[in-house]
Parts: structure tokens; sequence; C-alpha cells
């Protein structure tokens, strides 16, 4: 990860946690529920059933059953956030966030990580064989909203006995699922950190997502998503990753990563990967292929065009009444979903009297900030969880 | 929470407001008023900051803070959703003082405003004997690189005041490290004043303040 001109936040003594700070090998567990004819009731009207949910803890439950927070993944993540994975090593896509120490410090809190289902990371989604014809889904699995998603983990919750969440914390699309969270399930939690995120999708925000789901789609491999016999739609969904990627980063970031530096100074006229950023970008999304779904890619980024916290009224008008605490988060370099969109979630806590508290990072890592300005993000997650503790311990101050 | 010994300014705004109120901080700052605020009156506190910097330190005090704009961050608020709107050094340096000082009076029931009176002794001598901008203990900054935007004397809030038919509830003047009691607008070198739109009928807090 680059880490030059990275910026530590003046006021913050405690953000040096020792690298090495980590929850170990962890493995991935799967709570199965909803079986039929009890099956989940889809928000397009459809069922869904049996489901399985992939997720991860860290960290111990306390005796009150009042220190746990969820986290939730952003389009491409998976339940495995922290530590190491028991079967292939990777650490966890927010390792430098959880772990002892560290902003959500699993000494002190139950930290759950949740899949999401319609995904391919262990969960039920169109990957997954359909119970009815033993075959996998494909594009008869029902559309999923970001609703769905976290109607499935207050399921994963109620297996693991949590009446009420300390919080629940995410970026990007995970963001969306605490706003869902906020809206939906506002007696379930003390708290909420939406991060780089937005109350709903922009036309520009689904423009990007129809072109990758284009790309998929006009694979000839794709064959109207029924191709798990055969190759994959590997091209498409390499093409709909590189435009993820690019909207992931900056200007900036782009420059100082790659700048105009040839991969090779002797190959040059042809159409091959000339610059290092065109190397980059085909990298990433060949090794996008080997770990995801291309129809997963297709019903998850519908589910977040979809979603909309507010449900066409205002926001804060939802959230009145409410008491969860809010830290929200943005970042200055991030155009895919620039501050405004999280000023908008901002000026809804104020409309409906939540106790707030908004930061606009400085950053030029553009919407990976949110996974990479990690000492800034410690500081003002590691702060607030501890506000957010001594109320609900002390009562309300 | 940790916060150093209080200014003389910040103790005289403790003082103002009642216990057990709603207080929203305009341009808090590192957030040292607030937690005095918290910590000695119990009061909700909420605060709004321009500076990310600041917005750590408030953070690491365990306050709740807004990283914006107070020129354009007060719409959203209800009327009289906040019993204390407090304005301490920041007054002088939005860019359109009436709007946000009236957005502030719909917003809070009372207004607390702190501000450097322009027009004390320091500053006239500077002006009058050395022909220089002054740089006084409450106006520090050199003509370049200040961040006040609007120069007022204690008068000219008083007649401001006055002309915008804004009641004024309490004042409180500090200069030479302690309060001043005669010719404000002379030896004081801050002006506090607790303001309404004199609508509410209800009294500011009587805390422990002679009037």
């Amino acid at each position: 990860m680059p880490q030059s001109g990275h910026r530590q936040p003046k006021a913050s003594p405690d953000a040096a946690t020792p690298a090495s700070a980590n929850v170990g090998v962890v493995d991935t567990q799967y709570c199965a529920f909803c079986v039929p004819p009890e099956e989940l009731a889809l928000e397009s009207g459809e069922r869904l059933g049996p489901i399985t949910l992939a997720y991860e803890t860290y960290g111990e439950l306390n005796a009150a059953k009042s220190n746990a927070v969820l986290i939730v993944h952003a389009l491409s993540g998976d339940a495995h956030a922290a530590g190491v994975a028991a079967d292939d090593g990777r650490a966890g896509w927010w390792n430098n966030m959880i772990g002892p120490g560290k902003a959500f410090d699993t000494e002190k809190y139950f930290v759950i990580c949740s899949n999401v289902i319609g995904g391919c990371k262990g969960s039920t989604g169109p990957s997954s064989a359909n119970p009815a014809t033993g075959k996998p889904y494909g594009l008869t699995f029902p559309f999923v909203t970001i609703g769905d998603i976290v109607a499935a983990q207050t399921r994963l919750l109620d297996h693991l006995g949590i009446e009420r969440l300390l919080s629940v914390a995410g970026g990007s699309m995970g963001g969306m699922q605490v706003l869902e969270w906020m809206v939906a399930h506002s007696t379930r939690l003390a708290s909420a950190i939406p991060i780089a995120t937005a109350i709903k999708h922009s036309p520009q925000q689904i423009a990007f997502n129809e072109v990758g789901r284009q790309a998929i789609m006009a694979d000839p491999n794709w064959r109207g998503g029924d191709y798990y016999d055969g190759p994959m739609p590997a091209a498409g969904l390499a093409v709909a990753r590189m435009i993820g990627h690019i909207t992931y980063m900056s200007d900036k970031s782009m420059a100082e990563k790659f700048g105009r530096r040839l991969k090779d100074e002797r190959q040059f006229f042809k159409f091959t990967a000339d610059f290092e950023v065109e190397g980059y970008l085909q990298y990433r999304g060949r090794s996008f292929v080997d770990r995801f779904d291309a129809n997963s890619y297709l019903y998850i980024t519908k589910a977040i065009d979809l979603f909309d916290a507010s449900r066409g009224k205002k926001l804060g008008e939802m959230l009145k009444g409410a008491s969860t605490k809010v830290l929200v988060i943005a970042f200055k370099s991030d155009w895919l979903y620039p501050a405004y969109q999280s000023q908008e979630i901002v000026r809804a806590c104020k409309v409906a009297g939540l106790d707030a508290t908004y930061c606009e990072i400085a950053s030029s890592y553009g919407h990976d900030a949110f996974l990479l300005e990690t000492d800034e993000e410690t500081h003002l997650v590691k702060h607030f969880l501890e506000r957010v503790t001594g109320s609900t311990q002390g009562g309300n101050k | 929470m940790n916060s150093g010994p209080l200014t003389l300014e910040h103790r005289a705004i403790v003082e103002l407001v009642s216990a057990g109120s709603s207080v929203l901080d305009l341009g808090c700052g590192d957030g040292e008023l607030l937690a005095a605020l918290v910590n000695e009156k119990g009061a909700r506190a909420q605060g709004i900051e321009i500076s990310d910097q600041a917005i750590y330190k408030c953070v690491a005090k365990g306050l709740s803070v807004l990283h914006g704009d107070i020129d354009t961050g007060l719409p959203e608020y209800g009327d009289k959703s906040f019993d204390y709107v407090v304005l301490d050094q920041s007054l002088q340096q939005v860019k359109s003082p009436d709007t946000v000082l009236r957005e502030s009076l719909r917003v809070g029931k009372w207004v607390i405003v702190g501000f450097p009176n322009f027009a004390n002794l320091s500053a006239r001598c500077q002006l009058f004997f050395k022909g220089r901008t002054p740089v006084t203990p409450s106006l520090p900054y050199e003509w370049h690189d200040t961040p006040n935007l609007h120069f007022l004397s204690i008068s000219d809030f008083f007649e401001y005041c006055r002309r915008r038919k804004i009641s004024i509830e309490r004042s409180v003047f500090i200069g030479g490290g302690r309060r001043v009691r005669a010719f404000p607008n002379l030896l004081a070198s801050v002006g506090i004043f607790v303001l309404s739109d004199g609508e509410s009928g209800e009294r500011p807090g009587e805390a422990n303040e002679e009037r």
C-alpha cells in the first residue's frame, strides 16, 4: 500500500498500534436459517430460503451482551475482515482497523463481520445451488436489496443471541447497510458509523455500475447467467472490475502510483499494456475473476443502485425518534462517493436531532481511502466508540 | 475529559449557561469550552468546526462535532432546537455575521456571542500614536494573517443589536485579565453578550452570575 505523504492526525497520540497486533488465525463460520417454509420475504415479493450467511467474529462477547460491533463490507468484500484466514493465509480486508488495541479493539468489543446474501463468498447467492433444481440459481436467483441483506444480518444477530449492537460500521456499500440498519432497525443499535457512502446513488454512480454490468452481459460466455457448467464470463467481469478500480482511485493517487511510466520500453505501438496503469488494471481485472462471481456482481451492484435509505422521503424525518449516535466519515479526494453525499447524511441527523460527529478526512487516495487512511479513521472511531460505551453504561448524559 | 485551565472568557461563558442545557457551539475550535460545558454543566453539547485538526482534538475529548462551515451549517436545525447557541470568537470570522446571528437566534433560545473589542485602549493607542493596525492580546494577528474578517467594537455591537431589535439579556466584559465593569468600550478587550430575539419571554438561566 502506498504510504508516502501520509499524515498523522496531530491530535492523535494513541494511533501508534504495533502492526503485529492481530486477531490471529480465523475461520469463517456459517449460519443457516430461513429453511422452507420459513423463507425470508424479500422486498421484491419473492421468497428466499434456505439461507446461509458467512461471518467471522473476533474478541469476546461480554456477559451483558452489550459490546457487539457489526462490520459490514463493500461490493467485493467478504466476511474475512481481520486476522489471517485459516485456509489460505490471507489478511482480512480491514485488518488494520480490527484487532487488539486497534480502532475496533477486540480486547473491548465483540466484532462480527457479516457477508451479504446475493454474494459469492460463502453466503447464498446466484452461484449457490437452487434447492428446487440442485443446480446453481443463475438468474433464477431473486433480486435482493440492501434491505434484504440487512434483514438477513438481523437473523445472524438472533442466532448469536445479540439483541442490541453497540455499533454497526462500514464503508461504501457497507455504509449503505449501516444506513439501512439506522432506518429499519434503530432499536437494535446504540450507534452507527457510515463511511464514504450515500443515502442513495447519483446518476453518475449508477452509470458506472451499469457499464460494469453491460461488460459482463456482453461477454459471450455469460450465456444469460447460466454459465456455471462452462467457462466463466471472465473478460466481461474483468472489465467491470477495471472500471471499478478507476473510480476507487483519484487523479492524484493514480499519478503518484503510475505516472506515465511504461512497462517495457521496447514494446511500443502495439495494443498491449504499454503503461503501468494499464498493466495494473489488467492484473486487477484478471485476479478478480478468480475470486468473484459475475452474476453476484450483477445482483449486488443492482442492489446498490436501487438503494434509497430515505425511501423517496426525507431521511431526517425517517430518523426522528431514534437515539442512535452517529459518526459520519468522508474523504476529500473521494469522487465516487463525494463528501456532499456524506453531508446529506449529516443534515438528516441534524433534522432528526441525532447526536452526530462528522469529519472529512484530508486524503488523496480517492474512494479507496476508507481502506487506507486508517490512522485518522482509527482516531475517530476509537474515541467515538469509547464515548458510546460510556453513555450506554452510564445512562444518557 | 482532559481540559486545561479555562481562559477567563471561557469561564465567563460557562457561568452564563444553566446546568443541563443543550448547547450548539459554532466554531468550537479544539473543544475546550464545550468540554467544560459538558463536564461542569452537564450540557448536551454539539460543535461545528471547519478545521479537521481541531475536529480530531474535539473527538479525543469525547465531543460530538461536525466538520463544516457555520456560514451554511444552520438551516437544518429546527427553531429553538438548542437552549444556547455559542459564537465564541467566531462571529467576526464568518463571511456573513448578520445571517449567522439571525440563524443562531432562530435555532437557539439564547445566543452567547464573544468577540474582541477593536476599540479597546491598547488598540486605540496603536492606531492613534503609532499609526499601526492594532495587535493586542485579543486581536493577536498581523494584518496579513488574520482570520478575522470583521472588526467591531462593543459600542458597534450595542448599536447593531438596537437596530436589529435583538435584546441583550446579559453582558460581561473582560480586559487586562479581569472583569471590566466601567467604560467597557475603552477598557475591555473582549465583550460577551447573551442575546435573544425577545420573543420567548423566558430569561436565561439565573445560574450564579450577578446581573
